[in-house]
């Protein structure tokens, strides 16, 4: 009677899609701060900023990896708000596993995010940005972003786990959203202070954004991108390791 | 449940076939020696349950005497310290898939999505079951019809009142087609009238030979609905019977007392059963017979100044309950 893991995860991964549907401050909030934050990048700072090319061109891919950490954050509070409920209870009377639980909240914030970081690429494409991709570097671009949408949205449900409420959630969340500044997504590392240059050479998003850039503007990329893929599936593995242990010590 | 009810809640089509072959017999559930420990707190001391396929139990106690830990451990949501379940013939731990195909749990809290509609929560279920796209979309539509939901079907549950809620919570525990069914406290903060529909649930849910475990606080609703009753209290089974033998246990009548003074009250409420202050007003157990009142009277109040009036009650399970557990003295 019970049915095979992925069909429960796909499952669930409509309920999550059709709740946030629902849920328009969310949503609005996951759309719209991340091309109002592009907006106020370009158009407050950039003017000060020197990357040696249009600003617009610079920031994009890390404006798009902000997008992808705001939609991920409110899979932390989706996992959160389950986890108070009788719903996990149900779902394992079911016996649906935590993996395809969690599966399904990562399934639709992928799908949100796709569907957000598309709106700022459209918004970028409108005020100026102009890649220079070809069909093949864009579904490489793409395929690197889903990897990376797909690594935060499991890494969000481990903070949803160990939060024990939907605000500390929130909250925790925060953590990952800041990631973006001490990296190559806003200004040039070489800008920062000597200290700081070690962790944002070497934290996984630079990779991810320096893959993007090159991807997207048809310049070399040398590894990133393949540095990048190591990244994403590290953390991917990682986070989904400890998000099945912390989802059964939590259901204990 | 309600007027559009059918009568019919399982057994009509594919999945609920299971029921032919089980290993201990008659019994739906069967538990011997469940203990459970939280930290320091001894929740569960030895609980042994054994409830015929397609009865009714209530398990009957206090707030924190164990009822929703011991549902957790039947349900195979928690494993047990010591001591062995099974629960539709297979072993709660070491077969719980198998458990869990023939189960469902309705828990305390509503486990209803506010922000899906009620159409969409029991397809989901459905799917969930294993059912096809089409199949879990006419089972969804059979249990709306059933609780009375065909009109609420496409608004988000958010809009439901609280019985609404909870008739919608109790479908989707429903749709897999259960053989064993855990209903945890299942008419708490209900309206008199939804209680009314829940209670007739269970009764339908038992005429279509499904074991009912429910949990409860109210006596009315173990001697209403209840087979047999279980007594839990600090993590025991007190007494169990059905409410008839429970209730004889307890002598058949109380005879309620109502004292002239505070100091006459003070001094006899050390016997009672049964202690309303207020009224000044106790109550003792009695045969009901006329001679073993007269000698009561006779005893409790010598001088017969005392007592002011007195009556002759059944014994109700409140009783029953306050005199096993020594609650309320």
């Amino acid at each position: 009677m019970t049915t095979a893991a992925p069909a429960s995860a796909l499952a669930l991964a409509g309920r999550s899609l059709r709740i946030s549907r629902r849920s328009p401050d969310a949503l609005i909030a996951a759309l719209m701060l991340p091309v109002m934050l592009m907006l106020i990048f370009v158009y407050f700072f950039g003017g000060a900023i020197d990357t040696g090319t249009q600003y617009v061109t610079y920031v994009v891919p890390g404006a798009m990896l902000l997008c992808a950490g705001f939609g991920a954050a409110s899979t932390a509070v989706s996992v959160a708000d389950d986890m108070r409920t009788g719903v996990i209870d149900r779902f394992r009377t079911l016996d649906i596993g935590g993996i395809p639980i969690l599966a399904g909240h990562v399934a639709a914030s992928v799908l949100r995010n796709l569907l957000s970081t598309t709106l700022v690429l459209a918004v970028a494409l409108a005020i100026g940005f102009r890649p220079q991709a070809g069909p093949a570097a864009y579904l490489a671009a793409a395929g690197l972003l889903l990897a990376y949408i797909t690594a935060i949205s499991w890494l969000a449900a481990v903070l949803g786990l160990l939060a024990k409420t939907p605000e500390a959630a929130g909250g925790f969340t925060f953590l990952m959203m800041f990631l973006p500044y001490p990296s190559s997504a806003f200004v040039p590392i070489e800008t920062m202070p000597g200290w700081l240059h070690g962790f944002a050479e070497h934290q996984p998003l630079t990779p991810v954004i320096e893959s993007l850039r090159a991807l997207l503007l048809a310049q070399p990329a040398g590894s990133a991108p393949w540095t990048a893929l190591t990244w994403c599936a590290g953390i991917t593995a990682v986070a989904m390791t400890l998000a099945g242990v912390l989802f059964r010590s939590r259901t204990r | 449940m309600t007027t559009h009810a059918s009568g019919h809640l399982s057994g009509a089509t594919g999945t609920g076939t299971a029921t032919a072959v089980h290993p201990t017999g008659t019994l739906g559930i069967h538990a011997t020696g469940l203990t459970k420990t939280y930290g320091d707190v001894r929740v569960l001391d030895g609980i042994d349950l054994a409830v015929p396929s397609g009865s009714v139990l209530a398990l009957l106690g206090p707030n924190g005497a164990g009822k929703t830990t011991t549902v957790r451990i039947l349900a195979t949501l928690t494993a047990p310290d010591a001591g062995t379940a099974r629960v539709a013939g297979h072993h709660t731990v070491t077969e719980r898939a198998l458990v869990r195909e023939r189960i469902s749990l309705t828990g305390q809290f509503a486990a209803v999505d506010d922000l899906q509609t009620g159409a969409e929560t029991l397809r989901m279920m459905g799917r969930l079951c294993g059912l096809a796209p089409r199949a879990a979309r006419a089972r969804a539509d059979e249990l709306l019809d059933r609780f009375g939901l065909t009109d609420a079907a496409a608004r988000t549950a958010k809009t439901y009142s609280g019985g609404m809620r909870r008739r919608l919570d109790l479908a989707a525990s429903l749709v897999s087609r259960p053989e064993v069914i855990f209903l945890d406290e299942p008419t708490t903060g209900l309206d008199p009238r939804s209680r009314q529909d829940l209670w007739e649930l269970v009764r339908e849910l038992r005429a279509d030979g499904t074991t009912v475990l429910l949990t409860t606080q109210y006596l009315e609703e173990a001697d209403r609905l209840a087979d047999r009753v279980a007594v839990l209290a600090d993590g025991r089974i007190a007494a169990e019977g059905t409410p008839a033998e429970l209730k004889a246990r307890v002598a058949g009548h109380r005879l309620d007392l109502t004292l002239t003074t505070r100091a006459a009250y003070e001094a006899l409420a050390p016997r009672a059963v049964h202690l309303a202050p207020d009224d000044l007003t106790l109550g003792v157990t009695t045969d009901g017979s006329a001679a073993h009142v007269r000698a009561l009277l006779d005893e409790l109040d010598p001088d017969r100044t005392a007592v002011d009036r007195f009556a002759v009650r059944t014994a109700t399970l409140d009783d029953v309950f306050l005199t096993l557990t020594g609650a309320d003295r």
